[in-house]
């Protein structure tokens, strides 16, 4: 029971991985990049004729990338150990005065693993899209902004520089905004779709300044500099440093305090939601986390925040989805749970980064699959999302149910499957440390393990199973074509397999080269793993065991009772808007209000008088100009005289 | 005196530029002669085209390796001179390709059918309905072009005088020929002669003082006897220099002798307003460089402060008449006033990036000027040009691309960057911040103010252009070939020294030091 790794940053050995130059495989790694861009440039100029052909051009642009990624992977899993991160150089960005800056990609272990889970969970959501938006008007457009997505996500994970990073940062926000807003004709989805950019801006803002931060203090923004100069950087730096990209983190992955888009941003398509909005970009702010680690490792009191952070966001999404009838409001409430546990974990530092990254993959495939299967129910309800108008459509929808189930099992940790790997082990390292961390972050990952076990259950009983059915009348449901299914499928298998097979290939010792400066150590937490475990499958047994009781065996009200005063808070997502509109968006509007009133009065009234006396001047002047030859003359020769009779005073 | 004449050493090479366009003014007098009426404009055309594009070849292959004095120091040539010179003709090239536009049909040409007709006379009726037009326009301007390239190669005050006279006298009656509101056309024409006239008279008597006190009207010798300073005589060199610099100010419209220029822009046909505007300005103010630099420079500090005054006032101005005119030309009038202003700050730096910073002004403001004015004919109101502001209103939606071509000259006028307008106004400012004092800082202050004002009036036509409703029936008309590409070829140096003056800017740079 002693603890081996202690917060003190002077213990932690700070090793950057090094580099080599890209070969073979890997120096093809901007058409990863190149590919999908490619793809979207092409649809989007495309105009009306890309909704023919534009479906199956994204689908091979997108494919293509996969294929690419998997050629890297295999390469470099046939490289030595010290030989597997590769850096590409591709051509110098731009130049200012003593700084430059380079665009170039690094494909290590880290990005090759992103790489994979973004084409390859995007590729299949391509493919479940053809589909689902089979009769959209517009889907040409709906496939260019996803392989437009591919894309930037692709910029954010492989880009060698936080500035190139933050290119693919913004890249993602706007795909994002884009597709939120897809269907942009009804105005609740387009407030939905600015509220999601507005919030996100506020995160881009902190990166901005976290970058600008770096240049002052690395004089570069390129990982090499930043991370190899951390050492040598003061803490206190290192800490705004670490805070600012936290910001980011924040904004980009919904945490405490910037959380409250990830519930509207359910207004875009639900493939969207699956990739974008599940699998992918709202995981960045982990991977900016856990690729930031040398600053981190060093800035203990900022690593303690994230921690914090991921602890709340862990319980609020855990709470808001229990109260939550929105199939993929509550489901959005959950991604936001389980990022917190990533989050909690990558603060951990170097107990944490891989475990965050292992339970982000396997998220990835279970959260992805959930999501396309509740797109696949709203499919067979007619658009609708209310849970409590569903109910034993495990009848109805063998594949979706099946599916959905095997991801349900996934992420409220069933012993074997992914989501049971992933988080198990984020558990037992929040339980590593000492003084009162261990205690308190364990506990409330345990206890969060209970509470997703309870909503996920609660979730799934009231969809797909329950004591009736809850349908409106005019539905007919029927399962969704095999183009829709066979993705859920893949990502079930995925759902089932992928944390076996990670620990089997002993996954998070491969990464750490990357976050741990190349060894895994061990440590050992404050209560013994047996004891983690079994709490934790005793949590969720109840957890279950109560959403069984009350979804499954229970009547549940087609209107939803008004329920506690908890539940009620947690339906409006604590409040979160309302908190928002007091704190930031009045004060701003009532000082914007009186700007725009001294604006009005003093510059303009300034500048408003000081136009009429130039133009009263010139009426002045210009009686001058009378047209009369003899007139002009005299003005001359009074010019001459005043010219000759003041030279001749001054001299 | 019993002095032995020896003829002077002529370096037929340096001056052949001059001799090429004096030829061709030459032969488009004969063409005006003897070719029969119906092809005399294509002829003509021909004639001038060959002329400048000959001369301009003539002067970058052969005269500007000839560096020296000529013709007994009458001529120089140097940095300056050839630099200017192959300005000059370039603005005549491009002037030359607006002025020729024949529009035919209901849409007036810019020229009288017949000068030497009474207005709304039968016989003007009759020349009309002949389908005469006015050729001799382009031999006059290719005389005037001579009288230009001479006076900013001229070496001595008597030269500088004659060069003077050649470059007005034909613009005079070039002025009275405009085809519509002749009346208005040739009283422009006759304020011009008038009040040219009377500037002449302060230049030759300025030169007068200044060879009484050097003794020569050599530019040259003046300098040296500056340095060296007879007492006896002091009482002369004064008035002299601002009675002479007087004389040339009012060829670049500088405040308070600019009152001609207004009307006589209003007046003349528009092709030939932005002849003048963009050509002349850059000859005086090539003679001017020179006298201040070469010849007057050895007792600036006595003269410095009037000069400065001017310039000051010039920019103010210029730059607050523009707020309440009415009429396109004569804005753009005062707004020529106002940039000789900005050039005269150059010019105060004394310093070699002065002489470059003018001189690249110069070239940026003239391609600009010739495109304006050019876009000016195009817009009609029943076939005459719709001149007046309120009748612009709505254009830019009617005629998005003659209206879109004039904002990018008024944006250049403003200095917006990305123009020429920017960095010409930053070539100039520049050294008068670095060389010229606290005098050369205010005058950049007075200059960035009045370039603001300016810049309201330039934006409140484009405003004009594209946010109001107008009536309907004005409209661009669209011009021949050869308008067009005078009009291209002025925006798109426009641009291009707006994004990439080097080029240029450094040649003005290498050619930017006089021969004294």
């Amino acid at each position: 029971m002693t603890p081996v790794y202690t917060l003190a940053a002077a213990q932690v050995v700070t090793e950057v991985q090094p580099t080599v130059d890209a070969s073979g495989a890997a120096s093809w790694a901007w058409l990863l990049v190149a590919l999908p861009l490619l793809g979207a440039a092409i649809i989007l100029l495309g105009g009306r004729s890309a909704n023919r052909w534009g479906p199956t051009l994204a689908n091979v642009m997108s494919w293509g990338a996969f294929g690419l990624g998997a050629a890297i992977l295999i390469e470099m899993l046939g490289r030595a150990g010290d030989e597997r991160a590769q850096s590409l150089h591709l051509w110098q960005w731009f130049t200012g005065g003593s700084f430059e800056v380079n665009a170039g990609m690094l494909v290590d272990q880290l990005s090759i693993s992103f790489v994979m889970l973004v084409t390859f969970v995007g590729s299949l959501i391509h493919v479940y899209s053809l589909g689902y938006m089979e009769h959209d008007p517009d889907k040409g457009r709906f496939f260019g902004y996803l392989n437009l997505f591919i894309a930037a996500m692709l910029t954010l994970v492989l880009a060698d520089s936080y500035v190139l990073l933050f290119l693919g940062w913004e890249g993602v926000g706007l795909a994002s905004y884009l597709l939120i807003g897809f269907w942009y004709q009804r105005s609740d989805y387009a407030s939905a779709a600015n509220k999601a950019f507005i919030v996100n801006r506020v995160g881009d803002m902190a990166l901005a300044i976290g970058i600008a931060m770096m240049f002052v203090t690395f004089g570069s923004a390129d990982y090499s500099t930043v991370h190899g100069g951390a050492a040598g950087a003061p803490e206190w730096a290192l800490t705004a440093i670490g805070l600012l990209l936290l910001g980011a983190a924040c904004g980009k992955s919904a945490q405490f305090p910037l959380q409250s888009w990830l519930g509207d941003a359910m207004a875009g398509p639900t493939p969207v939601s699956a990739l974008i909005h599940a699998a992918t970009m709202v995981t960045a702010g982990v991977y900016l986390i856990v690729r930031s680690n040398a600053i981190f490792d060093l800035a203990p009191t900022a690593r303690l925040v994230v921690t914090i952070v991921g602890a709340i966001t862990l319980l609020l999404g855990a709470f808001i989805g229990m109260a939550k009838d929105d199939i993929k409001k509550a489901l959005a409430a959950s991604t936001m749970s389980q990022i917190g546990y990533m989050m909690l974990a990558a603060g951990l530092g170097p107990v944490g980064y891989v475990f965050a990254i292992f339970h982000l993959l396997t998220h990835g495939f279970f959260k992805a699959g959930m999501f396309l299967g509740a797109g696949s129910v709203m499919h067979a309800m007619n658009d609708q999302v209310n849970m409590r108008r569903f109910g034993r459509l495990s009848g109805v929808l063998k594949h979706t149910w099946w599916t959905f189930g095997l991801g349900w099992l996934a992420i409220i940790g069933f012993p074997g499957l992914s989501g049971w790997w992933s988080k198990d082990k984020i558990i037992e390292a929040a339980f590593v440390g000492e003084g009162w961390q261990p205690w308190v972050f364990g506990l409330v990952t345990m206890l969060g393990a209970g509470l997703t076990a309870f909503y996920m259950s609660r979730l799934f009983f009231m969809t797909f199973h329950g004591s009736g059915k809850r349908w409106t009348e005019d539905v007919h449901p029927h399962e969704s074509p095999l183009v829709m299914t066979v993705p859920m499928m893949i990502l079930a298998v995925g759902s089932l397999a992928l944390g076996a097979i990670l620990t089997a290939v002993k996954f998070p010792e491969w990464l750490a080269p990357v976050t741990n400066g190349g060894h895994l150590e061990h440590h050992e937490p404050v209560l013994a793993i047996p004891a983690i475990q079994i709490l934790t499958f005793v949590l969720m047994a109840a957890g279950v065991f109560v959403a069984w009781r009350l979804y499954w065996k229970a009547d549940v009200p087609v209107v939803a009772p008004e329920g506690s005063a908890l539940t009620q808070a947690a339906r409006t997502d604590f409040y979160q808007d309302d908190v928002n509109e007091a704190v930031f968006v009045g004060p701003l509007m009532t000082t914007a209000t009186g700007l725009v009133e001294a604006d009005d009065q003093i510059v303009d009234g300034g500048a408003r008088n000081l136009g009429d006396g130039v133009a009263g001047l010139s009426r002045v002047l210009r009686r001058a100009q009378t047209g009369f030859v003899r007139s002009y003359a005299l003005t001359m020769l009074a010019g001459v005289v005043a010219v000759l009779g003041a030279l001749w005073v001054m001299n | 005196m019993n002095q032995e004449f020896t003829m002077v050493e002529i370096n037929y090479w340096a001056i052949a530029p001059l001799l090429v366009v004096v030829a061709g003014a030459l032969i488009g007098v004969l063409v005006e002669a003897f070719v029969a009426r119906a092809s005399r404009h294509n002829v003509q055309l021909g004639v001038g085209l060959v002329t400048y594009l000959a001369a301009l070849v003539v002067l970058l292959a052969k005269s500007r390796t000839e560096h020296g004095l000529t013709m007994g120091g009458s001529v120089v040539i140097d940095g300056p001179s050839v630099f200017l010179m192959a300005v000059i003709l370039c603005f005549a090239l491009l002037s030359l390709l607006v002025m020729a536009e024949r529009f035919g049909g209901p849409a007036a040409d810019a020229f009288t059918p017949m000068g030497a007709a009474t207005p709304g006379s039968d016989l003007e009726r009759s020349a009309e309905s002949a389908g005469w037009g006015t050729t001799e326009a382009v031999p006059l301007m290719m005389i005037s072009v001579v009288g230009m390239m001479l006076f900013v190669s001229s070496g001595d005050l008597l030269t500088m005088f004659v060069a003077l006279e050649v470059l007005s006298l034909p613009l005079y009656v070039l002025t009275g020929l405009a085809r519509r509101r002749r009346l208005l056309s040739q009283e422009a024409a006759l304020k011009y002669f008038l009040l040219g006239s009377f500037s002449s008279a302060f230049f030759l008597f300025g030169a007068a003082l200044l060879y009484g006190y050097a003794g020569s009207v050599d530019i040259a010798r003046i300098a040296l006897a500056i340095g060296a300073a007879s007492p006896v005589l002091d009482g002369l060199l004064l008035p002299g220099v601002a009675l002479v610099l007087i004389g040339l100010l009012f060829k670049v419209g500088a405040v308070p002798f600019h009152a001609w220029t207004p009307d006589a822009y209003q007046g003349a046909p528009t092709p030939v307003t932005g002849f003048m505007a963009a050509a002349t300005k850059i000859a005086a103010f090539g003679a001017i460089l020179r006298l201040a630099y070469v010849g007057l420079s050895g007792n600036r500090w006595d003269w410095e402060p009037a000069l400065i005054a001017i310039a000051a006032l010039t920019m103010v101005i210029g730059a607050v008449m523009t707020v309440t005119q009415t009429d396109v030309k004569r804005l753009l009038a005062y707004s020529s006033i106002a940039h000789a202003g900005f050039i005269l700050v150059a010019v105060m730096s004394f310093d070699v990036t002065g002489v470059s910073g003018a001189m690249f002004y110069l070239v940026c403001y003239g391609f600009t000027t010739i495109a304006a004015f050019a876009l000016v004919t195009l817009v009609r109101h029943e076939g005459s040009e719709a001149t007046d502001l309120s009748q612009w209103a709505g254009l830019g939606r009617r005629s998005p691309v003659v209206a879109g071509a004039f904002a990018i000259c008024l944006l250049a006028f403003a200095g917006i960057p990305l123009t020429s307008g920017f960095t010409a106004k930053f070539a100039a400012f520049a050294p008068a911040i670095s060389h010229g004092g606290a005098a050369g800082a205010w005058l950049v202050v007075i200059g960035v103010l009045a370039s603001a004002v300016t810049a309201y009036v330039y934006f409140r036509i484009i405003v004009t252009m594209f946010f109001e409703e107008g009536a309907g029936d004005v409209v661009a008309i669209t011009p021949s070939t050869l308008t067009t590409i005078a009009i291209a070829i002025g925006l798109v140096l426009t641009i291009l020294l707006g994004v990439l003056p080097g080029p240029v800017l450094e040649a003005a740079t290498q050619s930017a030091q006089f021969l004294r």
